[in-house]
Parts: C-alpha cells; structure tokens; sequence
C-alpha cells in the first residue's frame, strides 16, 4: 500500500463515515427528480397546443437531463467544500496532519477522493433526471431519446462536469476554511451571484465574450445543454465542451493552490 | 523492551507578531522514563508541542526524535503517538472510524482499532458517534489515537484534564506501564500536583523559557523536611520523638515531625516499641518551588 493510496482511503472512509453524503445525496436526487418531471410534463402537456412556448422534441429531453449538472450541481460543490471545512471546524486537520504529515498528499487525496465523489453523486443526478424525467417525456409521447448516443454523451459529460464541481469545493473550502462563510459563498454565487452576471455579460457583445468563462456557463458548455441558455435568449457565445471542462479544472487547481498558501501548509493551532 | 528515542529540543523559538512564545528552549528527553513538561497557563507548552510534532513552524530551532523532524518519520504513528486536546473530532463519526481514517492514512493494520479501543476502555462504545461522548471518553480517544501505531514515544497534552479519579489512576498506571516498557513519555501540565506521582522527571517552563530541570527530587530544594506518623499509642510517640530531639505538634490524624526523615522517625518508634500505624514523608517543598520557579501567575 502506498502511502498516497493510505491517504486516498483515509479520505474516503472520512466521507462515508458520517451521516452528511447520503443526506445531501437524497435532498439532491429528489429535487432533481421532482424538477425534471415537473418541466417533462409541463413541456410534454404543451407540446400539442400551439398558443404557448413550446421546445422542438429533439431539444426537450437533453434539456430535462441537464437539470441533472445544472441542479445538482450545487450540492456537488457543497460536499466538497463541508470534506475541508470540517477538517477545519472540528480541528481533525491535527490528527490528519499527524498520520500524513505531508500536507500535499493530504490535499491531493482529497481532492481525488472528493472528485470521486461528485462523480458518484453526477450518476444519481442523472438517474433522477433521466429516470424521472424520460420516464414523463414517454408518459406525454415525447421520444426520450433513450436510443440516441447524444443522450448517452450528454450523460457522462453531466457526470465528469459533476465531480469536478465537487473538487472545485475541496478548493474553495481550503481558500475560505470558515464553514459558514464557505456554505454562503457557494449559495450566494451559485443561485444569485452567477445567474446575475451571466444575464449582464449577454446585453453586449463583449461582455459575452467574458461572460462564457463564469463556472456556470463553463459548466453549461462542458454539460452542452442547459435551460439557462434557452432562458437567455438566443444564447449567446458558448466554450466548446472540453474548453468547459478546462475552465472548471482550472478554477479547481487555482483556488486549491491559492488556498495552500492562505490555509492549508499555515501553522495548526 | 521497546526501543526508546531521545526527543532533542534545540534553540526552539516561536514568535507570534511580537510576542515571543517560546523563547530559545533546549533540552532532551529520554527514554523509559515519564517525563513532566510543566509551566502555568500560556508558558507555551502545546506551541512547544505542536512544534515538535510539525504542526507549527518554528521560528527558529529544531525540535527532534533522535535527530528525525516529524515530517520526516518514515512512518510516524508507528514511532510517535500522540494526544493534543479533547476536542479534535467530528462529532457525527463513531469512534472507531474515527481512528479507522488515521489507521488507513498511516497504513497501519486495521485490527488496531478494536485493539487500542479495549486498551482505553471504550471496547463497548465504539461504535457510537463521538458527539455523545463525555470529556473523559473524549480524552481516552485521544489516547487510543495515541497508542494507534504502538509508538516508541508518546507525547500527550494535559492528559489528566477532564479525567475522573478512577481514570486519573488508570492513566497513571498506564503512563508507568509504557515507561516500563523503554518508551519515551512526555506529558504536559499545568498542575505539578496532577502529574507529581506520575513523573521521574521534569521540565519546567515559564513565558516561553526552560527554567527548570531535573528529576522530580531536584524540585524539592527546600531544607524543611517534615514526617507525618502515628500510633496507636500517640502520646507515646510523641514523647518518644522529643526525648530524641525532634519537635512534634499534634494533628488530627496523628503527628507532624519538623525536620525529620521518614526511615530515622521509624527507627526510633521501633526503638521504643511503639508499633507505628503510618508513616509518610511529606514534600512540602515541591508545590511551593513549583510556584516559586513559575511566579505567581503559576498560582492556580
């Protein structure tokens, strides 16, 4: 056994061990589920009427499946950044730091652990999603697009997209180690903060340009469909899939690393 | 026997802003023996600790076992144990995987969970969630974290604190026990009265500077050595005892001899055939240079 391997283990008994992932995992699945049915069936309902918004069926069901990243996304995050904060609340970094007293590894594990993780919970949001919602799309005689591999790709980018955005709270949490203030600032951006640049950046052109690079519009990109940019208006520029990815990663690794400064490699009193 | 490791403290020094916390310490610590690092409140004995064990960064100094940083142990539980507060827990995980997570991190065998658990008495009680726990249990998970790895040292952290007195006894027992067995123990108080039967030696610090050490003798630097005895025969022993020169004054539970030793009060009760029903020395030097060493703010 190497040692990273002990300390890779060690993070994911920490996770596992206490009553926190499971809650936060059942919250997420129901209000993904009870969000995709909702909009599977009101969507399904209008399909036949002509007065009233309605969405082409070869659009409609990758839309209902991104609820899956675009929901639960938040949770993800918040899973992460509660496996670092803890370490800090409940003064654990003292026996963490004394089993693997290099720090480096520590945060690696975590990192890694946390990345599986969101991975994990990326899969129950897309069984809540695709499972719920598909399941109304079929009720109201929409394909479900369960034979396309688009759905199917839509549906591994929807979980990579996930277990980043639960690294990405391994980061923040090293960088504001306050549980508090890290659960604020993730409710805060993620529901207001986000959503209110995103509208801003799209009035002019440049701004869009910028605008494509915020985490949510990169994960939007990474995940390729999203009701945000159906709510925008014509949706404006888009990163490609992968250039996605690479921004949320690069967020993950510049928040980890500046968080070692400020936290993680300081004195442990 | 286990193979004991010096713990080498040299030109330690920690500075916050400008307070100087713990200012140029040096001094060992050997094997087989239960050492007492003493000091009031504040004299910066857990930065001294917490230094030692790699979590602060010295300003300048080293603090070593056997000439190995912490960070540089190769495998670290295994060779140094130890407890620093009660409270380094998360109070929704069992107690067992609590010291499961270190166990996996340290790559140490998984069975040593069940093992130091007996060891400190929470067999029957970890599977429960620490949050319920109470001081003492919590201080006892802090030394089965301790005791994880089997360590050659163990460094605990007023490891008295919060125990009742049938756990201070057994912790005491259990501090001698590991001496005994060659390792090196180094415990920390505030108190010297809560650690005095436990440690042979002691270091004493105050504001951040060694001031004392020794063995616990060496702290008894006062010339007034008292006895206490008794007999049935009191008045006897008393008479006794003047005929022989001493001065006696009558207590409630027998009598106090000034400037006597225990083995020459003995002789001379069994010289007058008065069967002695106790007998003890009595250290009135040690708290009051204890207090003297540390100032009045030691005084608590």
């Amino acid at each position: 056994m190497s040692r990273f391997g002990g300390a890779l283990r060690s993070e994911v008994t920490k996770i596992t061990s206490t009553r926190m992932w499971w809650i936060l995992a059942i919250i997420m699945i129901a209000y993904v589920a009870v969000c995709a049915a909702g909009a599977a069936g009101l969507f399904g309902a209008l399909g036949e009427s002509t007065n009233g918004p309605s969405i082409p069926g070869d659009r409609l069901a990758p839309l209902i499946y991104s609820f899956g990243p675009t929901l639960g996304y938040v949770f993800a995050v918040l899973l992460g950044a509660l496996a670092t904060t803890n370490e800090f609340r409940h003064q654990t970094l003292t026996p963490t730091f004394l089993a693997t007293p290099r720090r480096g590894r520590v945060l690696v594990a975590k990192l890694v652990a946390l990345t599986g993780a969101g991975a994990l919970y990326g899969v129950l949001a897309m069984v809540a999603a695709v499972g719920a919602g598909g399941g109304l799309l079929l009720a109201f005689g929409v394909d479900p697009q369960f034979g396309d591999p688009a759905t199917w790709a839509l549906v591994g980018r929807s979980i990579l997209a996930m277990a980043l955005w639960s690294a990405i709270g391994v980061g923040l949490g090293v960088l504001v180690p306050s549980q508090v203030a890290a659960i604020v600032i993730v409710l805060a951006f993620t529901q207001f903060v986000e959503p209110l640049l995103r509208l801003a950046s799209s009035f002019a052109e440049w701004t869009a340009q910028i605008g494509q690079f915020l985490p949510g519009a990169a994960s939007d990109a990474l995940v390729g469909a999203s009701f945000f940019s159906l709510a925008g208006g014509a949706g404006g520029p888009s990163l490609e899939w992968w250039q996605g990815g690479l921004v949320l990663l690069g967020i993950t690794v510049l928040v980890s690393v500046l968080g070692w400064f400020t936290s993680w490699r300081r004195d442990v009193t | 026997m286990t193979a004991g490791v010096t713990i080498e403290f040299s030109g330690l020094t920690k500075t916050f802003g400008a307070v100087k916390a713990v200012s140029d310490l040096s001094f060992t610590v050997e094997p087989g023996r239960v050492t007492g690092f003493l000091g009031p409140n504040g004299a910066g004995k857990t930065t001294t600790l917490r230094m030692l064990l790699g979590l602060v960064r010295p300003t300048s100094g080293t603090a070593t076992f056997g000439g190995t940083a912490y960070r540089d142990l190769p495998t670290p539980l295994a060779t140094v144990g130890s407890a620093l507060e009660a409270a380094s827990f998360h109070p929704g995980r069992s107690a067992a995987n609590h010291l499961l997570t270190y166990t996996q991190a340290a790559g140490l065998d998984r069975e040593r969970v069940q093992l130091v658990l007996h060891r400190v008495g929470l067999g029957a009680y970890g599977d429960r969630r620490v949050g319920g726990y109470s001081l003492g249990m919590r201080q006892r998970l802090g030394l089965a974290y301790a005791l994880l790895g089997d360590p050659r040292v163990l460094v605990l952290d007023e490891p008295i604190n919060g125990l009742d007195p049938e756990g201070i006894k057994w912790i005491r027992l259990l501090l001698r026990e590991l001496a005994d067995e060659g390792r090196t123990v180094l415990i920390s108080s505030h108190l010297l009265s809560e650690v005095q039967q436990s440690v042979d030696e002691v270091v004493i610090v105050s504001h951040g500077k060694l001031i004392h050490r020794g063995s616990l003798a060496s702290l008894d630097q006062s010339e007034q050595k008292q006895v206490i005895v008794d007999a049935t025969d009191r008045a006897g022993l008393a008479a006794a005892l003047e005929a022989a020169g001493y001065t006696v004054s009558a207590l409630r539970g027998g009598v106090l001899v000034e400037n006597a030793e225990a083995a020459d009060v003995g002789r001379i009760a069994f010289a007058a055939g008065i069967a002695v029903t106790a007998l003890s020395q009595k250290r009135v030097g040690l708290e009051e240079s204890f207090l003297h060493l540390v100032g009045e703010e030691g005084a608590l």
